[in-house]
């Protein structure tokens, strides 16, 4: 009884000196991106909570709240946000909820952002009316909001950096209806049904299908929530459900990917596939002709003008209501282009 | 027990208390909804579906016989998701970056996840915390070790294109020419059959059965209860390894950001084959059934094209009703 008592103790201390270490450790290092001199200079409290309750702050500091982090599209952002706050000399911290569905996770941490009187923030918002509280917040307090990636049902972000989704669908299903002849089934494969992004995706390809190409019918569209073995499964319900079928979309890299795995699966080549976004996988894909090609958006174009934008509405100067960040098309002919291969991503 | 006389009355009361009822009814439920599927749609008995749905039912359905030990001690394991995909990073790591040996690589993925368990029934059985909050913070630490190993990437087995071919390869069409279905089906199989025999035949097993009846039982008479936990718990962690190879050689890749979830529908799985929540009583069958039934289930409404809000309703739905039928069956036990 003793000596497990005695353990106890020990497997406790042992556990709390190793989060502490690992506390310090994210406010030495993640926590202060580019801005390297204030981090060594000041302890590590202090660089946690960046130019608290100090007037005129020697060193301007916006917080990126992003939809997401462990997605290789987020990282990819968090590496443009990085970008711009080295050539501004500011600091920006990035984080984001692990799934796209943690509306709650997410204010929590614009909460937490707001609570160190940032000089700006910039914000994907996961559900844009559930934020508006906290906007309201930061709009009493004087603090700018840029808004990224989508926009927020509200006109207090002074600016808002992101890919036209409707319109880069839309670029998706003209693709797709002259690479299937402009007619036949098609099936999408989408990452989910309440996200901005989800939702635009697919209504943004679904429009310009029933726009233009009457004789092209959508027999199916599912969410596998980006998750690339769900979705290979249920694309491979969705064809041998519809055996016509003559071409998929899938909405985001997950959904894309898991519809290359069905096809190679199931040996079914002949159906064109069309994606979205890049990562390897999906590269290796169109490389090899499985994929006929995809859109790509420029993630680190949306993290620099995210954090760009938030530096220039603090500044006081004139930001453009939205930026285009802007949408590209790009298959086995041009992916390794000059044009083309900066906005792709591993 | 009491012995008594083989009326057809007691009969059927030793049918149902053998649990060989409940495994009835789920591989009757099982046959039915086959039937419907089949009645609804033509495109749903086809050799190319069910071989799907098999393969699809694969990396839930290991995750979900290494649960059912857990759950048959009374506890509930709830990093099998992530401990699979902390498994399959861990053969990245290996293969990808390190040696290049497959062979090596599946043996630190299974090593990877048996550690998990042993970790997890550590801190369920010497440090007395709760299986639920247990291994609820084993599932947040390899979830997030996944990340921090794999440095948020996802880790390609480009160059050792074998390793591909342990799920999706044929080697059955060597035996049987024509009969293309994946191994990952048979390594499913497989893996029930070990299954089952260290549930029924070992010495593992019959504790295994022995804790979650009545731990304070088994205890008195001399297991040794906190080192036999250890034991099943690493078991499923070495069963969600196993699982984590299934996943990654499918992807041909292994995705640090995926697993979580998985655990939940794997435990759905072992609860429709009826092992009890409350432990003690369940079976491999009983789970492989389940699994089967809940990736027949997701097939079918697909291929029925019944929209995704309504499946997940639906499959909600069957999990009630089968923890519902388990209580009945209990009372009248």
């Amino acid at each position: 009884m003793k000596a497990s008592k005695s353990f106890a103790m020990a497997a406790v201390l042992a556990l709390v000196a190793a989060l502490l270490g690992a506390c310090g450790a994210s406010g030495n290092g993640s926590g202060n991106v580019g801005g390297k001199e204030g981090g060594e200079a000041a302890p590590s409290a202090s660089a946690a909570s960046p130019s608290a309750s100090s007037a005129a702050p020697d060193k301007i500091y916006i917080p990126v709240i992003s939809k997401g982090f462990q997605h290789q599209f987020w990282q990819a952002v968090k590496q443009g946000s990085e970008k711009a706050a080295k050539e501004l000399g500011v600091e920006v911290t990035f984080e984001g909820p692990d799934t796209e569905t943690q509306v709650d996770k997410q204010i929590e941490m614009l909460q937490a952002a707001l609570d160190k009187k940032p000089q700006a923030i910039a914000l994907a918002a996961l559900d844009s009316k559930a934020v508006i509280p906290l906007l309201q917040k930061a709009q009493a307090a004087h603090i700018p909001v840029v808004g990224f990636d989508s926009g927020v049902d509200s006109d207090i972000p002074v600016s808002t950096a992101a890919t036209d989704n409707l319109k880069a669908a839309a670029l998706a299903a003209d693709k797709m209806a002259e690479l299937i002849g402009g007619k036949g089934e098609i099936a999408l494969v989408v990452h989910d049904q309440t996200s901005r992004t989800g939702v635009d995706r697919r209504d943004g390809f679904k429009k310009e299908i029933e726009a233009k190409y009457p004789d092209i019918k959508i027999v199916d569209t599912q969410y596998g929530g980006g998750d690339h073995l769900k979705s290979t499964d249920l694309t491979k319900a969705i064809i041998q459900a519809h055996p016509n079928l003559k071409g998929i979309f899938g909405s985001n890299e997950g959904s894309a990917v898991g519809v290359v795995n069905a096809i190679t699966e199931l040996k079914r080549d002949d159906i064109v596939v069309i994606g979205y976004d890049s990562g390897k996988a999906q590269m290796d894909a169109i490389r090899s002709g499985k994929m006929a090609g995809a859109v790509t958006q420029d993630p680190i174009g949306i993290g620099y003008w995210a954090v760009k934008a938030a530096y220039m509405a603090y500044k006081g100067e004139a930001v453009d209501k939205t930026i285009d960040t802007g949408f590209h098309w790009y298959d086995k002919n041009n992916i390794d282009s000059d044009e083309i291969k900066p906005l792709l991503y591993e | 027990m009491e012995m008594a006389a083989p009326t057809s009355l007691s009969r059927l009361a030793i049918f149902r208390k053998t649990g060989a009822f409940q495994k009835l009814l789920a591989f009757a439920s099982l046959i039915l909804l086959i039937v419907v599927f089949s009645a609804s749609s033509p495109n749903f008995f086809k050799f190319d579906n069910i071989v799907g749905i098999l393969l699809a039912t694969a990396v839930t359905g290991v995750l979900a016989l290494g649960s059912t030990f857990v759950i048959i001690t009374g506890g509930i394991d709830l990093a099998v998701g992530t401990v699979m995909t902390f498994s399959s990073v861990i053969a990245g790591v290996i293969i990808t970056f390190g040696s290049g040996s497959i062979v090596l690589g599946i043996a630190g993925a299974v090593a990877a996840g048996a550690l998990c368990g042993a970790a997890s029934g550590f801190a369920v059985s010497r440090m007395n915390i709760p299986p639920f909050i247990a291994t609820l913070a084993v599932m947040m630490m390899t979830k997030g070790l996944s990340l921090v190993i794999s440095g948020t990437k996802p880790i390609y087995f480009v160059d050792t294109p074998d390793f591909a071919k342990i799920a999706l390869g044929t080697s059955i069409e060597a035996i049987i020419p024509g009969f293309a279905i994946p191994n990952a089906v048979f390594i499913f199989f497989g893996m029930a059959i070990i299954a089952s025999l260290l549930l029924s035949k070992t010495i593992v097993g019959r504790y295994n059965f022995a804790l979650g009846s009545n731990e304070e039982a088994a205890r008195l008479s001399g297991i040794n209860v906190r080192r036999w936990k250890i034991v099943i718990y690493t078991i499923t962690g070495a069963f969600s390894g196993v699982a984590g190879i299934l996943m990654a050689s499918r992807l041909n890749s292994a995705q640090p950001a995926l697993g979580q979830g998985y655990e939940l529908e794997a435990i759905a799985a072992v609860v429709i084959g009826g092992t009890s929540l409350s432990g003690g009583r369940g079976s491999i069958l009983g789970t492989v059934i389940g699994a089967l039934i809940m990736s027949v289930l997701t097939n079918g409404l697909r291929i029925l094209s019944v929209p995704q809000e309504w499946q997940t309703v639906i499959i909600g739905g069957v999990v009630l009703l089968a923890v519902y039928a388990d209580m009945i069956r209990r009372r009248n036990a």
